[in-house]
């Protein structure tokens, strides 16, 4: 049968991809690069990709990771960067024997799937670039290996350099060897903060102490001992009050301790190490379904072995899961090729400790003395008082008597409390950096407001490019005809924008007026 | 009461918390009116919030009183829209020229003023548009608000005038005793009226088959993009090379245009998806506005959103039930919000509107459509792709 098409509409004109891969692997850590050799091994045709070394301009933006300013000019040598990571990672040499193709410096910003609500696709696709252009490539197969994120949390001072996240501190002592801070205080006594405490001071770096706000220390005794051994503080029962502002960022940290008293540490890098939270943007932006669970640290995919619920696409490693070493991270990634490939696996990611419970203290203690405005969104510059209050941006001027009426409180009784619509009305998590710096803790606000658990605040959604790509880049500038063909401003439904005095009459259909 | 079961009535219920609803609502508590407003998700979260936020669509005959009341909806609100006045077109082709032309032509008709730019003026208007514009028009009316800001602000006026907003209440029966409508059931109970307004943006249609009426429309995703903050544009409502948009007071550059999909409506689905469009949209983007081609895109997003056959609204108060009001506005339901809920206020206390004439937007007059009138227009969701070389794939789970 002959289907008669609406011309302006999208259907035939999003084409195939410029590019196709069997198995597509999205992030070459320790848990990508093992799908990867594994998915060769099982004589697969692999692609490998990790946006490391990233554009230089994104350290700045805190993008991925939160760098916190605290990188050298040495970000911009994009080469000696890539020689150094190859160097250290012999499995790159490995992958390279077994034919995989290995491509670095490249991002993949988008994940685009058929579903309910599109089924204009061909086939699905992954959207990718380098700093110069950016296009489509399918897959037979994708596995996401993309990690995890830092989680940062607001104190007095926090909105400054020197101020950054544990795995942005790893990503520029290990990979970029461009760290440009000398003495660090490192928030949280889990593993991350310990083993964050240990890269440190194997890299020469002063530890001037680990601070936690609860009265324990969260890591077993045996962790610590690596550390007691030496001279680094372990401070329990401490709260940190602010950073001190010095030319170049943060110069000292200011503490209470369990008595009251003040404590001054002189230091020019605070490490959050508090958590990490799984990387899960392309899967949640492309609609993938994701359940709360603090045991694999935060919102994770919904997995049935390491399948998601997207057909074809897997997810392994920390953005899985948090891992708790990199031999767990190893292993999941076999298994998730393996089951990609061969449907022969085992197991599925097991959880730790209860992460949202230990970051919900943290922030608890960390607003509970501080005093306002404490900005919580760097980059629209959104005050906790502004989360609290429901508080337009300051550019829409003063508000009126009735806006400041509204609150959180009138909010949540008017409904359940939604992350996006309180980004949507303070701006908080619209900026730049795509709410890396603040999602998060706004959870945690609402969660505290609204007397629920963080497991009950429903996910922020995340939006492609789920990386910020100038224009420039993102721009199709290859676009086939079709796509040209009809384009509409709107509709393109004759006779839409007739006058009104005009319909029913013979000028009904003169003009095709858009409207904007 | 946030989300228990919690049913009641009043004098008016609404169907729909989007603008055409909440306006609705809003002006019939502003008249003294019981109103109650019944939404299955959160006020505002569909293409109400979605949208360009233009305001300038004069073909329509409440555009007069959408002009009128604009600059006082802030002041009437008591929240701020984030509404802003006036509108610049640019051309980039000559076929462009003569498209812009038509809204010259019509736009004068209509009694506004409508100035021609020469490609210098353009520039001098928008510093970051393509240097080899063909000139472009600098529309003296229109403009462009937020849609998330004002949907949220008639929700909270209807609240402070003494409304009731149901938010996560989906309608899940109409009651109908002889020729009139007495109650809807919602997954938070039953709430009794005297007249019931649907204004329920894609699911109107369905709403309305419940009650054994037709009303014929078609469902299609939408998308947007957006980029961080740019310099501040004088006149921020901009249009060109295909493309509707403006410029949020932060400053970030919002536009959309182009191929929309015709979909199938999943109720229980909440994702909203958007395609690759996003490069194209982005070319298109930098290529009317080359000085922002090194901003970067921050998010794009989608919408649902129903249109009529002929692309008109329908605002009706039927004969059959008798207290019943149908509200869409066919895809264009923003910019005319402030009139379009006085409009349907006026339908369901005075039975006509007391402003314009809007008889034309009467259900009746599909009352001949043909069957296959979606099929007959393409307006059908795009066949799946074959499965090309499935066989040869290995096959997840």
């Amino acid at each position: 049968m002959n289907r008669i098409r609406d011309r302006s509409a999208v259907d035939g004109k999003i084409v195939s991809p410029e590019e196709h891969a069997q198995v597509l692997i999205v992030g070459a850590g320790p848990a990508g690069l093992s799908a990867a050799l594994e998915s060769a091994a099982w004589g697969a045709k692999v692609l490998l990709i990790d946006e490391n070394p990233i554009d230089p301009d994104l350290f700045g933006l805190d993008i991925p990771l939160y760098f916190g300013g605290r990188m050298t000019g040495s970000v911009r040598d994009r080469n000696r960067i890539l020689e150094r990571w190859f160097a250290a990672e012999p499995k790159f040499e490995r992958a390279l024997e077994l034919g995989v193709d290995i491509r670095l410096g490249l991002t993949a910003w988008g994940l685009y799937a058929n579903g309910p609500h599109m089924q204009a696709l061909p086939v699905p696709m992954v959207g990718l670039a380098d700093e110069n252009r950016s296009w489509m490539c399918g897959f037979d197969k994708l596995i996401l290996a993309t990690g995890a994120r830092d989680i940062a949390l607001a104190f007095p001072g926090w909105d400054q350099p020197g101020v950054l996240g544990a795995n942005g501190f790893r990503s520029l002592v290990e990979r970029y060897s461009a760290f440009s801070g000398r003495r660090i205080v490192v928030f949280g006594s889990g593993p991350l903060a310990v083993s964050t405490a240990l890269l440190a001071r194997r890299n020469g770096i002063d530890v001037a102490a680990i601070v936690e706000v609860l009265d324990e220390a969260q890591s077993p005794a045996s962790s610590l001992h690596e550390l007691i051994g030496s001279d680094i503080p372990v401070l329990t029962r401490h709260t940190p009050l602010r950073a001190g502002q010095g030319a170049d960022g943060a110069d000292r940290l200011l503490l209470r301790d369990g008595t009251g008293k003040e404590v001054e540490l002189s230091c020019d890098t605070i490490c959050l190490a508090i958590g990490t939270a799984p990387a899960i943007e392309l899967l949640n932006s492309a609609g993938g379904r994701t359940v709360p669970d603090a045991r694999r640290g935060g919102h994770v995919p919904f997995l049935d072995g390491w399948a998601t619920s997207i057909e074809h696409v897997f997810a392994t490693g920390d953005c899985a899961a948090l891992a708790a070493n990199e031999d767990e991270a190893i292993e999941w990634g076999r298994q998730a090729a393996r089951q990609a490939l061969a449907q022969d696996w085992r197991g599925t990611p097991t959880g730790g400790a209860d992460a949202w419970r230990y970051q919900a203290a943290w922030h608890e203690a960390l607003t509970r003395q501080a005093e306002p405005p404490l900005i919580v969104c760097q980059c629209e510059a959104v005050t906790r008082a502004d989360l609290l209050e429901v508080s337009a941006p300051r550019y829409l001027g003063q508000p009126t008597t009735r806006a400041m009426a509204r609150n959180l409180s009138t909010l949540i009784n008017d409904g359940p409390v939604n992350q996006d619509q309180i980004k949507r009305l303070t701006r908080a998590g619209m900026g730049v950096c795509q709410g890396r710096r603040c999602r998060e803790q706004v959870a945690f606000t609402l969660s505290q407001a609204a007397h629920i658990s963080p497991a009950e605040v429903p996910l922020a959604g995340f939006r492609p490019p789920v990386r910020p790509l100038p224009l420039r880049v993102i721009a199709d500038w290859a676009e086939k005809p079709a796509m040209a063909a009809h384009w509409e401003l709107w509709f393109g439904i004759r006779g839409q924008w007739a006058a009104y005095e005009d319909i029913g009459t013979e000028r009904e259909f003169e003009s095709f007026l858009g409207g904007g | 009461m946030r989300t228990g079961n919690c049913g009641s009535g009043a004098s008016v219920v609404v169907v729909g918390g989007g603008v055409t609803g909440l306006s609705t609502a809003w002006w019939l508590a502003r008249s003294g009116v019981d109103v109650i407003v019944l939404e299955k998700g959160i006020v505002g979260w569909e293409a109400s919030g979605r949208n360009g936020g233009g305001t300038t669509h004069f073909n329509s005959p409440l555009f007069h009183e959408e002009q009128r009341l604009w600059p006082m909806m802030d002041e009437l609100l008591g929240y701020p829209t984030e509404y802003r006045r006036e509108r610049i077109t640019i051309a980039l082709t000559e076929q462009e020229l003569s498209f812009y032309a038509a809204w010259r032509v019509h736009g004068r008709r209509s009694g506004y003023q409508v100035s021609d730019l020469d490609p210098k003026q353009v520039l001098e208007l928008v510093p970051f548009a393509n240097e080899a514009n063909l000139g472009g028009l600098h529309l003296h009316f229109g403009g462009h608000a937020n849609p998330q800001r004002t949907t949220q602000a008639y929700a909270w006026a209807l609240q402070d005038l003494g409304g009731r907003i149901f938010q996560h209440a989906t309608v899940v029966g109409i009651e109908v005793t002889a020729d009139r409508v007495v109650g809807v059931n919602t997954t938070r109970g039953r709430f009794g009226l005297d007249s019931l307004v649907i204004a329920a943006g894609p699911q109107t249609g369905l709403l309305l088959g419940q009650v054994g009426v037709y009303l014929p429309l078609g469902i299609a995703r939408a998308e947007m993009i957006i980029t961080e903050p740019a310099p501040a544009i004088p006149i921020g409502g901009v249009d060109g090379n295909g493309l509707y948009g403006r410029q949020t007071l932060r400053g970030n550059l919002a536009f959309g245009g182009g191929p929309h999909e015709w979909v199938k409506v999943h109720a229980d689905a909440q994702s909203r998806p958007t395609s690759p469009l996003t490069r194209n949209i982005a070319r298109r983007l930098a290529q009317l506005l080359p000085g922002t081609a090194q901003l970067r895109l921050v998010r794009s997003w989608a919408g649902l959103i129903e249109n009529t056959p002929d692309g008109r609204p329908v605002l009706d108060r039927l004969q059959q039930p008798a207290n019943l009001v149908v509200a869409t506005m066919s895809s264009v339901g923003f910019g005319l919000s402030p009139a379009v809920g006085r409009a349907v206020r006026d339908l369901v206390l005075d039975g006509r509107c007391s402003f314009t004439n809007i008889d034309k937007f009467n259900l009746r007059r599909f009352a001949d459509l043909p069957a296959d009138w979606i099929e007959s227009r393409g307006w059908l969701p795009p066949e799946p792709a074959p499965e090309v070389g499935q066989d040869q794939r290995s096959r997840g789970r």
